[in-house]
């Protein structure tokens, strides 16, 4: 990892830490009778909020995690060159296009 | 590898940047099903809820709380790394460490009682 | 004990297994005699003067000063100078073997090449401000800078935390922990010159940001110096430069 990966991999997580922390007390609210369809989608279908929030979760869970992954493929992998960065970029686009596919299914009214 | 070397891993703190690591992986590996799952709104609320209510059995609760557990886990490694080289060297890390990892079970204990 | 005849308790005998040859060796069986006080170094050079010539090691000093007998003793890098048999060896065995992480010459001796091409690497020589003309520059030694540098400054170069690294046995490219920490003691020297260019080299793939925190170097270190704390200090260092736009990402 060089500075700028290493820029990109902390700015992330730091952006993270937060996101997780209010993920997790979602989680835990969502599930206090039972995780039904109609209850999520009415928190967040048409919200503005949920949309940029879970938004922002995948834009930056998508390039800590391709960043993440470049590093395991290098060490344990022994993947190096244009293989190397197909991979973690490649990884990366589809985390983010899933991911904001997912978030366009539950905000979108 | 190290065909001479292996009992120089047997410290709290190695293990906590490898808990990281596979943490990292794990969650990796569960973010695209994840997606996917949510993704089931975009054919309405009734393909989601179908999903949600094959999700009730024991087994997929008992993986989501592990999944719970892995992301507390990473969050707890990821501070811990922000901490190491933002802020001034601090000793009882190994202590911290250890906290962390119970932390990390307490919640993914609470998160399986909550739903089971 | 001065002015009583000292004679040492009967003990059994140490068995030693040493790794003998190349990459490609193995591990070969000795009987040493145990005695009181008896360093791993002391275990070496008895086989090699009592049963075998051919073994190959390095060592100099034997007071822990000039980093050269380092070794892997029971799977852990130590130095073997200063590690007392009773302390590490495990049901009367011990097993020896050459530093990981590095080319194996022959028995215990390393290649220590790529370990100190790295520290050229990591820009660990010192760039003089001064010429031989000037006065001597007075350091306050509280100074924060002072303190920083002297925290790392008495590395012994005994390889001891490359071995130990995780990061280095995955990462070819990664300067390692000693080249790194030699690094952060030259930013922290205000003597120095080479500061920027250094921050530049740390910050290039391999460099500071290659670590993962495993804090092996710091648990190894038989100088008990904190190599991953100068990582971390040579990570903001590098993230300040970058915001001052002195060096690019």
């Amino acid at each position: 990892m060089n500075l700028r990966l290493y820029l990109w991999q902390r700015g992330t997580a730091a952006l993270l830490a937060p996101l997780i922390l209010i993920h997790l007390a979602v989680i835990f609210y969502a599930t206090r009778q039972g995780l039904t369809a109609a209850d999520i989608l009415s928190r967040t279908r048409g919200s503005i909020a949920w949309a940029l929030f879970y938004g922002a979760f995948v834009a930056a869970a998508a390039i800590h995690a391709a960043i993440g992954l470049r590093n395991i493929l290098a060490e344990w992998g022994g993947l190096g060159g244009r293989t190397l960065a197909f991979c973690a970029v490649g990884f990366g686009l589809a985390l983010a296009l899933l991911g904001l596919r997912a978030v366009a299914a539950v905000v979108l009214p | 590898m190290n065909a001479y070397l292996s009992a120089h891993r047997a410290s709290i703190l190695w293990f906590a940047a490898m808990a990281h690591r596979l943490s990292g992986i794990g969650l990796a590996a569960f973010l695209p099903l994840h997606f996917l799952a949510l993704g089931l709104a975009l054919r309405g609320e009734a393909a989601l809820e179908g999903f949600l209510r094959w999700s009730d059995m024991g087994v997929v609760k008992l993986a989501e709380s592990g999944l719970v557990f892995l992301l507390v886990v990473h969050l707890l490694g990821g501070l811990r790394l922000l901490l190491v080289e933002n802020f001034s060297w601090r000793s009882g890390q190994s202590k911290l460490a250890a906290g962390a990892a119970a932390l990390a079970g307490l919640v993914a204990f609470l998160f399986l009682i909550r739903v089971l | 004990m001065a002015g009583t005849a000292h004679r040492e308790p009967a003990r059994p005998d140490l068995a030693v297994s040493i790794w003998r040859g190349d990459a490609g060796g193995a591990y070969a069986d000795y009987r040493v005699p145990q005695r009181a006080n008896q360093t791993v170094l002391d275990i070496v050079t008895f086989v090699q003067r009592e049963i075998d010539p051919g073994l190959s090691y390095r060592f100099s000093c034997r007071v822990g000063m000039c980093g050269s007998c380092a070794m892997t003793v029971n799977g852990r890098p130590r130095w073997t100078c200063r590690t007392h048999v009773s302390k590490v060896a495990k049901n009367g065995r011990l097993t020896i073997g050459p530093l990981a992480n590095l080319p194996v010459i022959k028995d215990l001796a390393t290649d220590m090449a790529p370990f100190f091409q790295k520290w050229q690497a990591a820009k660990g020589v010192f760039s003089p401000s001064k010429t031989r003309h000037d006065a001597i520059e007075p350091i306050k030694p509280s100074s924060p800078e002072r303190v920083a540098a002297d925290a790392g400054v008495e590395c012994i170069n005994c390889g001891v935390c490359y071995a130990a690294c995780d990061t280095v046995a995955w990462n070819a490219d990664y300067l390692g922990p000693a080249a790194l920490n030699r690094a952060w003691t030259l930013v922290n020297d205000v003597r120095d010159t080479g500061g920027k260019e250094r921050l530049r080299a740390v910050s290039a793939a391999g460099g500071c940001h290659a670590c993962h925190t495993h804090q092996s170097c710091q648990q190894h270190c038989p100088a008990t110096l904190n190599p991953t704390a100068s990582i971390a200090g040579l990570k903001r260092a590098t993230v300040q430069a970058w915001l001052k736009g002195e060096i690019e990402p």
